[in-house]
């Protein structure tokens, strides 16, 4: 019995640790995540991230977000031509481009646990090794320099309001 | 407890959105509710819903009898034409049957043929424009083997009194880059792209299986135009150019972001035979109100270089506004001043944001003589309903009643609306 209380005690204290530990973590990559989404995704997948009517998919509740990390690391790496999605019976018209060149694997894994956290998806975090292994498999391109270039002019993002 | 009560918060947040999008790989867009929006016209008009729930309903062609025809760029129900029949004059369908079970966007009548397009062919259907009636097995191949690389894929049709039929091929591309829409990615010079697309090809209306080799172009430098008209009172053709995208996101340091939301232009472009109206070298400025090189081609906002010789448009619109359909009036029903005037349907922006998204209306531009007379004004409003970033309705489609009432469709829902003047 005593061992069970003090077991569990024990096991809680390591949960919550873990818990504390974690938290800030995810934090800070949605929060950074959210930088990179306003910077290079909002244009075309829109600040709701629903995306455009047969033109840039919605990141919204579908496989290709909330599924293996792996592939979706990879379509941000490697980019696509237009007309490879499909959901619901449509095809997107619009080219993905590449960003392997432009972002680091940190970034990556920071918008992409951003929007797999996001406009009401759930779904794991994703690393740095993951994009990195992504990146072995998908193409030979070499990760941007970090920090990035930062573009000028930019002006702080107003979120589209919620269509309730 | 803190947590707790944030978790509340954002679930209660999201829950609109969560909750319309739960089902599979299925992503439904939260919006307003289409039967509660009513668009709003100027004093005198009144609108009527002809059919709702047709989906993708893309442009609209009207017979001598008063059916019309709606070109689906998704098939409902297995078939890619509906003909709506209205027996009692009220404006509302009566009966809606489809035929045909090919998509696309292009639909025209001529001289007892319904032609219709997907996104790489012409098709025409013999019909007896005095009942509407389709022969749904004389089906010809007019024109075929046209490009269809996904971007700007839409084949607009319009059709002359000469026997010629105009096709438009938009550009597969933003600006011509070597890597489309990749920031940094350099432009080819010359295009390449104008020697299949980005431009308006005349064929024989009535010539079968023809493709590029039997094809004119006749307009070129035109990256991609949805809104496409013969002109009956110039015997001209007219065009409506979708301007290029992602000038801010790719040179903020010549458009910050709210003049990468206002431009480039949309243009109207009357076309004679050979014009070049500039693509993927030139843009129309809406600050500086001139035409430009493009900032891929050397341009820093003043420079015109060899856009100087190329067409000018003759009326510009705000950036991103995405004009769909043109259709000159030649009724007279409506109060005399639309007369030979130009409606023009804008399905709506995409690339302006961060900046709220705009069009979604239906906008008329006095003519007289083939020329605009005054400035453009917005005729019908409200589509979008309460979150102009969502829109409900998207106009696409024009056509003119022989009772000279207006047809506007709409591709979000597949509504089609019947606008008529009452004077009241």
């Amino acid at each position: 019995m005593k061992i069970i209380i003090i077991g569990s005690i024990v096991f809680f204290i390591v949960l919550s640790s873990f818990q504390v530990r974690q938290k800030p973590t995810l934090k800070a990559s949605m929060e950074r995540g959210e930088k990179v989404y306003t910077g290079t995704c909002l244009a075309c997948h829109q600040a709701d991230g629903l995306g455009v009517q047969r033109m840039n998919p919605p990141l919204v509740k579908t496989k290709w977000v909330q599924g293996d990390k792996k592939a979706l690391a990879g379509i941000v790496l490697s980019g696509l031509k237009g007309g490879e999605i499909v959901i619901d019976g449509d095809d997107f018209h619009n080219p993905m481009p590449p960003q392997a060149g432009l972002l680091t694997d940190q970034q990556i894994a920071d918008v992409l646990t951003y929007v797999r956290n996001s406009f009401g998806n759930k779904a794991s975090a994703v690393t740095p090794a993951d994009v990195k292994a992504a990146r072995s498999a998908a193409a030979p391109v070499p990760a941007a320099k970090s920090p990035a270039k930062k573009s000028v002019n930019r002006k702080p993002v107003k979120k589209a309001p919620v269509n309730h | 407890m803190y947590t707790v009560r944030r978790l509340f918060i954002i679930l209660s947040c999201t829950f609109f959105i969560t909750c319309t999008a739960c089902a599979g790989d299925t992503t439904v867009v939260a919006r307003n509710n289409p039967a509660d929006i009513v668009i709003t016209l100027p004093k005198g008009f009144v609108s009527v819903k002809t059919v709702t729930d047709l989906g993708r309903a893309r442009h609209l062609a009207v017979a001598a009898n008063g059916d019309v025809f709606v070109k689906l760029d998704k098939l409902k129900n297995g078939k890619g034409i509906y003909r709506l029949h209205d027996a009692n004059g009220d404006g509302k369908a009566d009966a809606v049957d489809g035929f045909g079970n090919f998509t696309g966007t292009g639909i025209a009548i001529k001289n007892g043929y319904l032609y219709a397009s997907t996104n790489s062919e012409v098709f025409r259907y013999k019909m007896d424009e005095k009942t509407g009636k389709v022969n749904e097995a004389s089906l010809q191949k007019i024109v075929t083997g046209l490009w269809n690389r996904h971007e700007h894929e839409a084949k607009a049709i319009t059709l002359d009194d000469a026997g010629n039929l105009y096709v438009v091929i938009g550009a597969p591309s933003n600006c011509c880059q070597v890597q489309d829409r990749v920031k940094g990615s350099p432009s080819m010079d010359p295009c390449p792209i104008l020697d299949s697309a980005g431009g308006i090809w005349q064929f024989k209306a009535d010539k079968l299986n023809q493709s590029y080799g039997e094809g004119v172009r006749y307009a070129t430098g035109l990256r991609n135009v949805v809104g496409l008209s013969w002109n009956t009172t110039v015997n001209e053709l007219y065009a409506m150019q979708h301007g290029r995208d992602q000038l801010f996101q790719f040179f903020p340091e010549l458009f910050d972001q709210k003049a990468g939301a206002d431009n480039p232009a949309e243009e109207m472009f009357g076309l004679k035979k050979g014009a070049d109206c500039g693509w993927p070298y030139c843009y129309y400025d809406n600050d500086k109100k001139e035409k430009l090189l493009n900032p891929e081609y050397g341009g820093d906002r003043s420079k015109a270089g060899r856009c100087e010789e190329k067409t000018k448009s003759i009326v510009q619109f705000p950036g991103h506004l995405a004009p769909n359909a043109l259709l000159f009036y030649t009724g007279s029903a409506f109060p005399a001043r639309y007369k030979n005037g130009a409606f023009i349907a804008f399905h709506g922006s995409w690339n302006r944001a961060p900046e709220p998204q705009a069009g979604y209306f239906v906008v008329f531009v006095p003519f007289k003589d083939g020329m605009p007379s005054d400035k453009w004004e917005v005729f019908a409003d409200g589509f979008a309903g309460a979150n102009i970033n969502r829109a409900t309705y998207r106009p696409c489609g024009l056509a003119q009643s022989p009772d000279g009432s207006l047809y506007v469709s709409d591709d979000n829902n597949g509504t089609v609306w019947k606008i008529s003047y009452t004077g009241k």
